[in-house]
């Protein structure tokens, strides 16, 4: 058990993966932590290294061609990075548990769905067939399944998209772990089925107290679900900050740039901001700023120097040389 | 504003077999089963506007667009354009009609032949059309390449050399080809990621303005849809439910799924998150096969009374301009949670 409240604490991550392009350092030194009973949102958009912070969590970046070049993954005060196989294997399903985008291809198409959940409980919690069948079923009528009873021992396919996600959910919360990692848990739903999974994500969490790493590319999903947010580029953490603060001061012109390309239902029309140019090749980084092509506040030193991470106050980072100016004009005060 | 397409009563059923003499005989699938993607649409697209069309998946509104170019032949009902119904031109007259009508798809990657250069598939438009050849195409297709933000210098290299979002450009590229009237972009955005998301829209938008251009802009993304359109479509298991302007939709949507489904957005806002009213639906979407009696909305419906799972209800103007079909609300009390329990005023007297 770690003393300071942290779950899990990550530091200096380096995943990077071997390329016939080259070494792509997919995330590249990131250090975050995550508290008991929070939820923390990482946002970004496709190539930034959201996934591969989350699989490098729990180890099942594919070796090789990846590799985990350095850095710590604190879990309730042991560092995961150095355990043997055969102990990750007890954590992962057991204390930290995934779900992921697409619950069709998650699940097995010739196991029941009894059957799956079922083998979690036994694997991991030593349940008799018996004990492991109730508790599924029990599983099942937590994540809202209607007639749970009858319908466990259906296939996967018998379900529709937001049945199968809360199958999924079911079956990660079945031994009650201490983390969630939810990767675009809604990203292939439908609106009002998002709505649905997420207000059960969020009554699961308030039941269980497990904390949550909920990544997505939806930053109205982060609004209303997290209590932190990472926003993550290239491989790097731009910025980091409690959500409110984040989304009400950015400090960050990348961050800024996101936030006022998302069309808001409740505003006015009008033309949208658009941040210029395509997200950076990983493989190919020039010196200075990864994000300095595509930046409205470009300076020289932007294109020379890579830029500090620089503490606006308390729990609010940002990667910018003008980290302080940006936050200010956002009406931040830089401590 | 005139009206550029006028679709009276379109519909779209797949017959997926079943209920024939044999099936009847072996007790296999002993009742015809039809999945009724477009289900009776009316509606007119009015000249250089936007119409959002909107909808969960299986709703129908990739169907309603391709039924539009026939894409995917009509079962039934009429599209007008310059007073010719497209829906029974013969395929020859309708390929000469084609040029003024044009689609840009939603998956980049699957629409670009990959073994044919950008030049190539911008040009290819031309060929067919005969509207330009040799050096004049390669000039047209370079102008086009520079209209929608590619460098020409591209026009040699392969789609695969291109991210999803300039594959998306391309593909408008082509569509602008032949300089339409009309096009239908169908999901354009949904693959692209957000940054890339909002240089799109904005490049429609230009384009839009620059060569009055007429869109039916299909999406089931809430946000893009009330970004880029003039007026909103709803649509709900192959009907239309709802029909107002943009604005007026989002602030004040009057048929309860069109509520929900404007509720479930979630909003760039922290502040506003944590203090909104979510309306939950019930359960799924039902399955378009034999689709729910009455109101098709009836399963999942809040104010859902016993009329409704009799009487299937028409688009009907409840305030000016702002079309919506159910029956538990009238021009005369549009706003459902005012009306009386129980109450259908919607209903023919």
């Amino acid at each position: 058990m770690s003393s300071d409240g942290n779950l899990l604490e990550v530091k200096n991550l380096r995943t990077y993966f071997d390329t016939d392009d080259g070494i792509v350092k997919a995330v590249d030194g990131i250090s975050f932590q995550l508290e008991r009973g929070e939820t923390l949102g990482i946002v970004g958009e496709s190539g930034s290294g959201k996934s591969v912070t989350n699989l490098s969590i729990i180890r099942l970046i594919p070796e090789p061609p990846g590799k985990i070049a350095g850095g710590e993954v604190i879990f309730n005060g042991t560092d995961l990075l150095l355990l043997p196989n055969e102990a990750i294997r007890k954590i992962r399903g057991r204390r930290i548990a995934m779900i992921f985008q697409d619950p069709m291809t998650s699940l097995n198409p010739f196991m029941k769905i009894s059957r799956q959940l079922m083998e979690m409980t036994e694997l991991h919690l030593g349940h008799t067939k018996a004990q492991a069948r109730t508790h599924a079923i029990r599983m099942l009528e937590t994540v809202g399944i209607p007639d749970a009873h009858a319908r466990a021992d259906s296939y996967p396919h018998e379900f529709s998209g937001g049945m199968r996600q809360r199958v999924m959910i079911a079956m990660a919360l079945s031994c009650e772990p201490e983390l969630l990692i939810a990767d675009e848990p809604t990203t292939a739903l439908d609106v009002t089925i998002q709505a649905q999974i997420l207000e059960l994500i969020k009554k699961l969490k308030r039941e269980t107290g497990t904390s949550v790493i909920l990544i997505t590319h939806d930053l109205g999903v982060v609004a209303g679900m997290t209590d932190h947010v990472i926003v993550m580029y290239a491989g790097k953490i731009f910025e980091q900050a409690r959500t409110a603060e984040l989304f009400a001061q950015p400090g960050n012109p990348y961050t800024k740039g996101l936030l006022r390309s998302v069309p808001d239902p409740t505003d006015e029309q009008g033309k949208l901001y658009q941040i210029p140019g395509l997200p950076p090749d990983v493989a190919h980084l020039k010196p200075g700023c990864p994000f300095a092509p595509r930046c409205d506040r470009v300076q020289e030193i932007c294109k020379q120097e890579f830029p500090p991470f620089v503490q606006l106050n308390a729990d609010h980072h940002s990667l910018c040389h003008f980290a302080r100016e940006v936050y200010s004009e956002s009406g931040g005060t830089p401590a | 504003m005139s009206t550029l397409l006028s679709i009276k009563d379109l519909k779209v059923h797949f017959d997926l077999g079943g209920g024939g003499p044999l099936d009847k005989l072996f007790n296999a699938k002993s009742v015809k089963r039809v999945v009724k993607a477009v289900d009776g649409v009316s509606i007119d697209i009015l000249e250089r506007e936007t119409l959002g069309l909107v909808g969960e998946s299986g709703c129908g509104k990739t169907t309603l667009g391709r039924a539009i170019l026939r894409l995917i032949e009509p079962t039934d009902g009429q599209v007008f354009y310059r007073d010719r119904d497209l829906a029974h031109l013969s395929q020859r007259q309708l390929r000469e009609q084609r040029r003024h009508l044009q689609i840009i798809f939603q998956d980049p990657y699957a629409s670009l032949n990959p073994r044919m250069t950008v030049g190539q598939i911008v040009g290819e438009p031309l060929e067919t059309y005969r509207l330009a050849r040799g050096r004049e195409a390669e000039q047209r297709v370079q102008e086009l390449l520079e209209t929608v933000g590619l460098s020409k210098r591209f026009i040699k290299r392969y789609p695969h050399e291109f991210s999803g979002g300039q594959r998306q450009r391309i593909g408008i590229a082509r569509a602008l080809a032949v300089d339409p009237d009309f096009i239908v972009a169908d999901e354009p955005i949904s693959a692209l990621d957000v940054s890339i998301q909002a240089q799109i829209m904005n490049l429609l938008e230009k384009l839009r303005r620059e060569k009055n251009l007429t869109y039916l802009f299909i999406s089931h993304d809430l946000r893009a849809i009330r970004h880029v359109s003039d007026r909103v479509a709803v649509m709900y298991l192959g009907k239309l439910v709802e029909l107002a302007d943009a604005k007026t939709i989002y602030a004040e949507p009057l048929m309860p799924y069109t509520k929900a489904l404007i509720s479930a957005v979630p909003v760039p806002d922290p502040q506003v998150e944590a203090t909104r009213q979510r309306i939950m639906l019930e359960g799924d979407v039902p399955s378009p096969i034999n689709p729910p009696s009455g109101c098709r909305f009836h399963t999942r419906c809040p104010y859902a009374i016993d009329a409704c799972k009799e009487v299937v209800p028409q688009l009907v103007e409840i305030k000016p301009a702002h079309f919506a079909a159910c029956i538990r609300i009238s021009p005369a009390q549009p706003h459902i949670e005012d009306v009386a329990p129980g109450a259908a005023p919607g209903l023919p007297q």
